[in-house]
């Protein structure tokens, strides 16, 4: 592989887009499509195809096979709450290779001496949000505890194709934050996308256990078909 | 830390730009039972020095030698292990599954 194109791939990841190195098995010619180029490519069909499944593989192209390395942006976890649960949770995400952003308006909380190694925004979440983007790479977890917080990011999240979006409390607290949600204008089903209690139900109590719980219910959301299958399969 | 695949092709690239001799292996294929999904990576230098995995473990020994192989000449090689290659390999899958590993130079 060229080194430049290499390059280039590593850049597009770098800004969180899309694209796929398609590499010619039968000539050994390789050559980079963006995302914004998939539509307009020979292999436009295929592509977007390995895309959404966010699947390398070869196919079949005219008469011989090509290789599709298909590069998704990195899974990135926006946590708003520099709590406990937080902080056990930033070296499992990372060790499962995904990114971590901590958003909490506390500066007591989101200090850098309880969160070293990681982007923290000591900010309202209604004003850092909107500022880091969205896409459907991105889960949103809810760890305040406080509606004061909580809300104003559910606010943006529901709006946003997140892939996931989760949030901390008891059935009662989420049946409130329910009623808050649909004053707010949220119809049921968009409510719905909210996993809450947050988690896959593994009995946890320490905050290292709910995290794990937490990044458990996440690779399932990545991983699984809604009818708990595997995707792929 | 290099937890997932994209972080070796960074490896790649930084290794490259220090000057070193640069291969990379993908699994292209899998049939059967196979350790690691297509997409995955190894990447190794021109000293034999690896990181990440193609097999987890059963082959990249093999892998690492091809590897050398193709830094030294440029040419890409198109790779197949396991128990239905005996007569060709002398490693295999122990999980009995079967794997074609593409190894090319960065150049």
């Amino acid at each position: 592989m060229d080194l430049a194109l290499l390059a280039r791939l590593n850049e597009e990841r770098a800004h969180r887009r899309a694209a796929v190195l398609v590499t010619d098995l039968h000539t050994n010619t390789q050559r980079l499509v963006l995302e914004k180029d998939i539509a307009s490519d020979p292999l436009s069909f295929v592509l977007s195809d390995a895309l959404r499944m966010g699947k390398s593989g070869v196919v079949e192209s005219e008469d011989h096979k090509v290789f599709l390395t298909v590069q998704a942006p990195v899974l990135r976890i926006i946590a708003i709450g520099a709590v406990h649960i937080s902080q056990a949770l930033v070296p499992m995400a990372k060790q499962l290779g995904h990114d971590v952003i901590i958003v909490d308006p506390r500066e007591a909380f989101a200090s850098p001496e309880r969160f070293p190694d990681v982007t923290i925004h000591a900010e309202w979440p209604d004003v850092v949000l909107p500022k880091l983007g969205a896409d459907r790479y991105t889960a949103y977890l809810l760890l305040t505890h406080d509606p004061k917080i909580d809300d104003p990011a559910l606010n943006f999240a529901l709006k946003s194709d997140a892939f996931y979006i989760g949030a901390l409390g008891s059935r009662k607290t989420h049946g409130k934050r329910g009623e808050r949600l649909q004053a707010m204008g949220f119809d049921e089903a968009t409510i719905k996308r909210i996993h809450a209690p947050i988690g896959l139900n593994i009995g946890a109590i320490s905050p290292a256990e709910i995290a794990l719980s937490i990044l458990g219910e996440i690779t399932a959301k990545l991983r699984l078909k809604p009818d708990g299958t595997k995707i792929g399969n | 830390m290099l937890a997932t695949d994209d972080d070796l092709l960074r490896q790649a690239e930084a290794w490259r730009r220090e000057g070193r001799g640069v291969a990379l292996a993908t699994v292209v294929e899998t049939w059967g039972s196979a350790p690691r999904p297509v997409g995955s990576h190894l990447v190794i230098d021109a000293e034999g020095t690896f990181m990440g995995s193609v097999s987890g473990g059963c082959v990249e020994g093999a892998v690492v030698t091809e590897a050398l192989d193709v830094i030294e000449s440029g040419a890409p090689k198109l790779l197949e292990f396991g128990v239905a290659d005996e007569t060709a390999w002398q490693v295999g899958l122990s999980c009995g599954g079967r794997i074609s590993v593409y190894v090319e130079k960065v150049s």
